[in-house]
């Protein structure tokens, strides 16, 4: 058995990316001193997102061709989980159809909580599945808006197969309040800029570097790559001068097309550092907050294998530019848009039949008629083939990881989705089950009948007078069909 | 087995105008359409003997229970049952009626069907209560999205280009207008070119606002009983019911891939069962006219087919050769349709009815056609992948 470390790792963006020109034309009577900022985009969540589902999507990466019985801990780092009582690490487990032998931890509080969660991970026994996301929110107008976004980040941890050991960890607390949000508050406040940079990163950062190169007995010049999140891009230019490094072992912290995602956000850049590594790198990943964590990572023969996983991945989500600002601050909560009185339906949802179908609901699972062998959605205790319709306990069928293809569809610009308009049809997999579903995530002129399908764990309705809201899956266009278009 | 074939006579029916009623209520249109059907059958109210009520929407348009058809007319005290089953409503009320008098249970009944859906506020259908675990996972669907499906599914089945199929849907839409705008009782009372429908705002697409029926209030209703009881009232012109069916998914469309979604299931199965009972042996040369669920206009075209009147796959062509149009082999929605009198759901079967009814006796004024003997009502309730779909044939026989 080798050292723990990183054996895969998968970072999520959502395809969409909100144009910050967009963002800045909007708000520039407001605030004209944006116009810095106003370069490239930024991920935004679709409506059907949130930090749950966006650590699901990055979960799942992780976990093709995995035993889902392997692993012992799952841990959920995020600073907007979408309960305050609701474990959302379970929420992910039983999306993931692992097996319910099972620790689930959440972590949050902190933008370090990713970091933390690793660290924690780290120290236990057995396979950990670590999953990091966060759906940030901004006032309009604000600085905040135009630098952050939305995504996640997940990485297994283990013994076997290791991909990036873990040389040394290296920690300081300190309650430097640079950022805070109080509890219930929807908006970050922050403290002035200039303040932050002089008395926070640049204090605290070369403490933590030069701690845990000490620990592990590395000299700076060693360090291939060094993964700085938080830091604007001038700072860590400068910082990797005073390490010795060259500008370009710098990882380049994704502000220009994703933004600064929050807790995953050091997790998502050691994905991209890993991506592009070599084995034997040593790369320094830094989380900062509330003091911050040094990790120091070493890569390992087995990183080309997983380079070329990691890239097929990428393929899952290729970005799509956004324009309508209008958009993302209606799918924020921050702009009360018009959808008419169908917006207005009951969204209630009935727990206990939920708890009894927790399966087929979160899992994706169907039923299998043990007669003619026909998988089913949703299962039933009667066959649903018209020649078979035999009585019979059916075994679940997992259909979350199977293909499906569009049966029928439309695009109904009359039934309420916060995404006009709401695409649904039936859409049937490759084990044979026939389920009416929405689809998400296509390009209105993309959709056809016959159009391949992968499935993704998305929210199927808000409801927003109890604060609950509930999953389901969506037909999202197979990666091949993205390519494609 | 001749079934329910020629055993009930239908001795009068009533139909509101239909439309945008904000003159009145519910009640105000059960009684506007009880009224002519008393009138017609020479029957009052404290002559029946029980009753079927047919209403979709419970509290958001008339009630629950059988209430609001016994204090309407204040019937008796009679038995009146109250019957839902989506779209199928008012054909649902009927079946009642007629299954009653048919055995012998009651002599005269009453079947009625009223929705006062323009009170509710939507455009459109308005939204349902939700339910336990199907709305855990379905997606959030309007009723023209439901049937919009229909069309994806025909196109590739039958590969037939977009354009192809969307002008054969305006053409059914077109037709009704045209029928429409003859009908005094009808709620949309004006034609429309074709490139106005093909023109007109998308609401799922395909279905653009003119391939969507429209949004009424309504009521409308039949007096039935024996045909011995019929001629004692001095009935001389006869029209009895020959078929009445009903068929119901149990499912398999929606979770099973042996549909492909360009056919309703149910409806073939209904229209193929009521025509035997009917003792139909070839549709197109038999049936004189009917009364189709128009709800879409992509439903009425794959109707056509599900019922035998165009070749599988061949629909749009029938429609766009005018098979369906007034002057037609069959006309179809002569009365202007679903399209032209909108969806007051439980009034809506019996409405179809109301107009096979007064052309098979030659009553239907600027809308009447020569001398038709048998006629047919469809109704579809739900959707393609779940429906209930209810087939009536109704016949001269005197």
């Amino acid at each position: 058995m080798g050292s723990p470390g990183i054996v895969d790792a998968a970072a999520y963006v959502p395809a969409m990316r909100l144009d910050r020109g967009a963002v800045f034309a909007a708000n520039s009577w407001a605030n004209p001193a944006l116009r810095g900022l106003a370069r490239g985009s930024r991920s935004m969540g679709n409506w059907d997102e949130d930090s749950i589902t966006m650590g699901v999507e990055a979960a799942r990466r992780c976990l093709a061709g995995r035993s889902r019985d392997e692993f012992t801990r799952l841990y959920f780092a995020s600073t907007t989980p979408p309960f305050a009582d609701r474990q959302c690490a379970t929420v992910i487990a039983e999306a993931l159809s692992l097996s319910d032998q099972l620790a689930t931890v959440d972590l949050g509080n902190s933008r370090n909580a990713g970091m933390q969660a690793l660290c924690e991970a780290l120290r236990g026994e057995g396979s950990a599945l670590v999953v990091a996301a966060d759906t940030r929110r901004a006032k309009p107008g604000s600085v905040q808006e135009l630098q952050y976004g939305h995504g996640s980040a997940a990485l297994v941890l283990g013994n076997e197969g290791v991909v990036a050991e873990v040389v040394a960890e290296y920690r300081l607390a300190r309650d430097f309040v640079d950022q805070f949000r109080g509890s219930g508050e929807d908006f970050d406040y922050r403290w002035e800029e200039r303040w932050v940079r002089d008395r926070g990163l640049r204090s605290i950062v070369p403490g933590l570097v030069k701690g845990v190169l000490k620990k592990a007995g590395v000299a700076p010049g060693q360090l291939a790559r060094l993964v700085l999140p938080a830091a604007p891009p001038r700072m860590t230019g400068a910082m990797a001068k005073a390490l010795g490094l060259p500008p370009e072992a710098v990882q380049d912290g994704r502000l220009g097309d994703v933004g600064d995602t929050g807790a995953p956000h050091p997790l998502l850049l050691t994905v991209d550092a890993l991506a592009e590594s070599m084995p034997g790198d040593l790369v320094l990943v830094i989380g900062f907050a509330q003091g911050g964590i040094a990790l120091l990572l070493k890569a390992t023969e087995n990183l080309p294998q997983w380079q070329r996983r990691n890239a097929q991945r990428l393929a899952l989500s290729p970005p799509r530019p956004e324009k309508a600002y209008t958009k993302y601050l209606s799918f924020s909560g921050l702009l009360p848009m018009d959808f008419g009185m169908r917006a207005e339906a009951e969204a209630k949802t009935q727990l206990s039949a939920f708890d009894r179908h927790r399966a087929e609901l979160t899992g994706f699972a169907g039923g299998r008629c043990p007669v003619c062998k026909t998988a089913q959605f949703p299962r039933s205790a009667r066959c649903v083939n018209p020649d078979c319709n035999a009585e019979g306990e059916q075994e679940l069928v997992l259909l979350a990881d199977e293909p499906g293809t569009v049966t029928s569809f439309t695009q109904d610009w009359l039934a309420y989705t916060p995404h006009p308009p709401l695409q649904y049809g039936l859409a049937s997999t490759d084990s044979g089950a026939r389920v009416l579903m929405e689809f998400t995530e296509c390009p209105l002129e993309h959709m056809r009948v016959g159009l391949p399908l992968r499935f993704v764990f998305r929210i199927h309705a808000i409801d927003s007078r109890r604060g609950y809201r509930r999953y389901f899956w969506k037909g999202a266009p197979a990666p091949s069909e993205v390519s494609a278009s | 087995m001749t079934g329910i074939r020629d055993k009930v006579t239908i001795v009068g029916m009533g139909c509101s105008r239909f439309g945008e009623r904000w003159d009145c209520d519910a009640e105000d249109l059960m009684l506007e359409a009880f009224r002519e059907a008393s009138e017609d059958a020479g029957v009052q109210a404290e002559d029946l003997d029980a009753a079927w009520f047919g209403c979709y929407f419970d509290d958001a348009s008339v009630g629950k229970s059988a209430l609001p058809l016994a204090n309407a007319l204040r019937l008796r005290n009679i038995p009146v049952t109250r019957v839902e089953n989506m779209c199928a409503t008012g054909t649902e009320a009927l079946r009642g009626a007629v299954y009653a008098v048919a055995a012998g249970a009651c002599d005269v009944a009453l079947a009625l069907g009223v929705e006062k859906l323009k009170d509710t506020g939507y455009g459109g259908l308005p939204v349902g209560t939700p339910g336990t675990f199907t709305e855990q996972w379905r997606p959030n669907t309007s009723s023209p999205g439901s049937f919009a499906q229909l069309a994806s599914a025909y196109s590739a089945e039958h590969r037939v280009k977009g354009e192809d199929l969307k002008r054969a849907m305006a053409h059914v839409s077109w037709k009704s207008h045209l029928n429409g705008a003859i009908n005094p009782k009808a709620h949309l009372r004006r034609a429309v070119e074709i490139d106005t429908i093909l023109g007109a705002p998308m609401v799922a697409e395909p279905l653009g606002l003119f391939d969507c029926c429209g949004v009424s209030d309504g009521a409308a209703c039949a007096i039935v009983t024996r045909p011995e009881i019929a001629r004692e009232l001095g009935k001389t012109e006869i029209v009895t019911v020959k078929a009445l069916q009903l068929a119901v998914s149990n499912g398999s469309e929606a979770g099973h891939q042996g549909w492909n979604g360009s056919y309703i299931h149910c409806g073939r199965l209904a229209g193929q069962r009521a025509l035997e009972e009917a003792g139909v042996g070839s549709a197109p040369d038999e049936i004189d006219l009917m009364e189709v669920h128009d709800c879409f206009s992509i439903t009425e075209l794959v109707t056509m087919e599900d019922l035998g009147f165009a070749e599988e796959g061949q629909g749009w062509r029938a429609v766009l050769d005018g098979a369906f149009d007034r002057d037609g082999a069959t006309p179809c929605q002569i009365d202007g349709g679903l399209k032209c009198f909108g969806h007051p759901i439980g009034a809506s079967g019996l409405r179809m009815a109301y107009e096979v009814y007064l052309q098979l006796l030659g009553r239907a004024g600027d809308r009447q056609l020569p001398s038709p003997r048998l006629g047919l009502t469809h109704n579809l309730g739900g959707e393609p992948a779940r429906c209930v779909v209810s087939v009536a044939v109704l016949g001269r026989n005197d």
